[in-house]
């Protein structure tokens, strides 16, 4: 697999079904493992991290779960390919900054993702459609186990799994929901809720993870301490919280509909226009439009359209997709064109 | 002379940065130095936040000790790890055990690791003599007084007394 063939692939996060998708994007366990003795990324020095790269790559050929997986190397790749890694969600930003002696493998499902040297040595992650963790968990930890039986991990009795973090440190897992809550935002609530989550020691972050700011009405819901609970334990108080936000995302939209039915409508039919028909659109106003065109699919209220071409366009309308799939380079004012050019294709039936 | 930024109002606010290798001298009214300062407070990343944690309470000779402690394995200093927010290597939490407990404690309410291990993986479970580990934790919980730690050490050692002997034949 090379790794424009991914364009024409559909992200299986992305599929928009498994338990309460119609609020619920998708779940994603992210474990964090280290070499023994090795120095951590940032104080490793060269060769240190390229035999980093090699013991783990190494590592992973003899494990079979990673047969269908392709491995690409960062130095490898330009500065178009990486953006599109991270508008998948298949690598982060920071893992992009200084390509040097880093990799990230994927699966060709790209439920798997593994960055290496990213600021621990290991930062592997499974993603699943929907409201999921205890799936995607099942999945980590059992590629855990494999890994662990190549390799030594760097672990301590009484403080876990190491990392160049202390705030990782214990599981080292962090268990993060994308939400979509259109309704707590247009009923202004979701200031309450926000607050509610970081007093719970939940964090909230943006589409893209940490340092991004919420758009288009979603939102990533994690946990920030990671020692003194089992992985068992921190994903059902995970679960526990988005189960509340769910319920207030749902009563918010039963309101909308009791009471400003003809509002909303009418906002929802107005963003799928806009949609159907503009000529020259920025990937913020597509988030905001898009973010209305989903609602209006989950409330029954947009027929003939299903959740999983939506999900798509937020992926395929970002800079780097819109470039890998003209494949050449093009400027702001180009893409807001054909960014109008590929919506309309997709959702205009003919 | 204007404020570099908007250009309408007389610059009283006079600002050097330095970012990477280069420096830049800004002139600012008070408005946009305002607003400049917040953009400079959302840069206050984590490692600043653990730092600053890291300056716990400590008798002035201890925290003088602290900062010439070196990791062995990797040469990382304590200072350093303050300064950058990061450890080294596996090594480091060893050296700098002392140090990090209370700060580990600070950022996650806890210092017992109730997750999985490597270890059960590749079935050396008492490689590192875990239920004596177990019960040194379960005395330090208790004299620590963090009850709610001591109980979970508790259930886990119930767990493993009643697997030993299976453990034993298996391995």
């Amino acid at each position: 697999m090379k790794l424009d063939d991914l364009i024409n692939h559909s992200s299986e996060w992305l599929k928009g079904t498994g338990p309460n998708s119609d609020i619920v994007i998708s779940s994603r366990i992210r474990l964090a493992r280290n070499l023994e003795k090795i120095p951590f990324p940032h104080w490793a020095n060269k060769k240190q991290s390229e035999g980093v790269l090699n013991t783990i790559t190494d590592a992973a050929g003899k494990v079979d779960y990673f047969k269908s997986t392709v491995t690409f190397k960062l130095a490898d790749l330009d500065s178009i390919d990486k953006q599109f890694l991270i508008e998948r969600h298949l690598m982060s930003y920071e893992h992009a900054q200084k390509a040097d002696q880093k990799a990230v493998i994927i699966d060709t499902e790209e439920i798997l993702s593994i960055m290496l040297n990213e600021e621990d040595h290991i930062r592997m992650q499974v993603m699943q459609s929907g409201f999921n963790l205890f799936e995607a968990w099942n999945i980590i930890n059992k590629l855990d186990d494999c890994l662990a039986k190549e390799l030594s991990f760097a672990f301590l009795a009484d403080w876990g799994y190491l990392t160049a973090c202390p705030t990782n440190t214990g599981t080292a897992m962090r268990g993060s929901v994308m939400l979509h809550l259109p309704a707590l935002v247009m009923t202004t609530q979701i200031n309450r809720v926000l607050a509610a989550i970081a007093k719970l020691s939940f964090t909230t972050r943006g589409l893209y993870g940490e340092g991004t700011q919420a758009t288009g009405n979603f939102f990533q819901v994690s946990n920030q301490v990671s020692l003194g609970l089992s992985e068992d334990d921190i994903i059902e108080n995970i679960n526990g919280l988005i189960r509340q936000i769910i319920e207030q995302e749902s009563q918010a939209r039963e309101m909308m509909l009791s009471r400003n039915r003809a509002v909303l409508e009418d906002r929802i039919n107005r963003s799928f226009g806009i949609l159907k028909s503009a000529h020259i659109i920025t990937s913020q106003e597509t988030i905001e439009l898009l973010s209305m065109v989903r609602l209006g699919c989950d409330l029954g209220m947009v027929k003939d359209l299903d959740r999983r071409t939506i999900n798509e366009l937020f992926i395929t309308t970002q800079p780097a997709h819109l470039q890998k799939l003209e494949s050449k380079k093009l400027s702001s004012q180009e893409r807001d064109v054909k960014r109008a050019e590929l919506i309309r294709s997709r959702l205009i039936k003919s | 002379m204007l404020c570099d930024i908007c250009g309408k109002n007389p610059a009283t606010v006079h600002l050097t940065e330095i970012i990477d290798d280069s420096m830049n001298e800004l002139h600012l009214c008070e408005e946009c130095a305002h607003q400049k300062s917040l953009q400079m407070d959302q840069h206050f990343g984590l490692s600043d936040l653990l730092g600053g944690l890291a300056e716990f309470e400590k008798p002035a000779k201890e925290k003088e000790a602290a900062v010439t402690v070196k990791c062995a394995n990797c040469g990382l200093t304590y200072t350093d790890f303050k300064k950058i927010g990061r450890l080294g290597c596996s090594e480091c939490y060893r050296t700098f055990k002392k140090y990090l407990g209370p700060l580990l404690k600070k950022v996650h309410g806890s210092i017992i690791h109730f997750g999985k291990s490597p270890f059960k993986v590749a079935r050396v479970l008492d490689k590192r003599g875990d239920l004596q580990a177990l019960r040194n934790q379960l005395q330090k919980a208790i004299e620590t007084e963090a009850f709610e730690d001591a109980a979970k050490i508790r259930d886990k050692i119930k767990e493993l007394e009643k697997k030993q002997p299976q453990n034993n034949s298996g391995s």
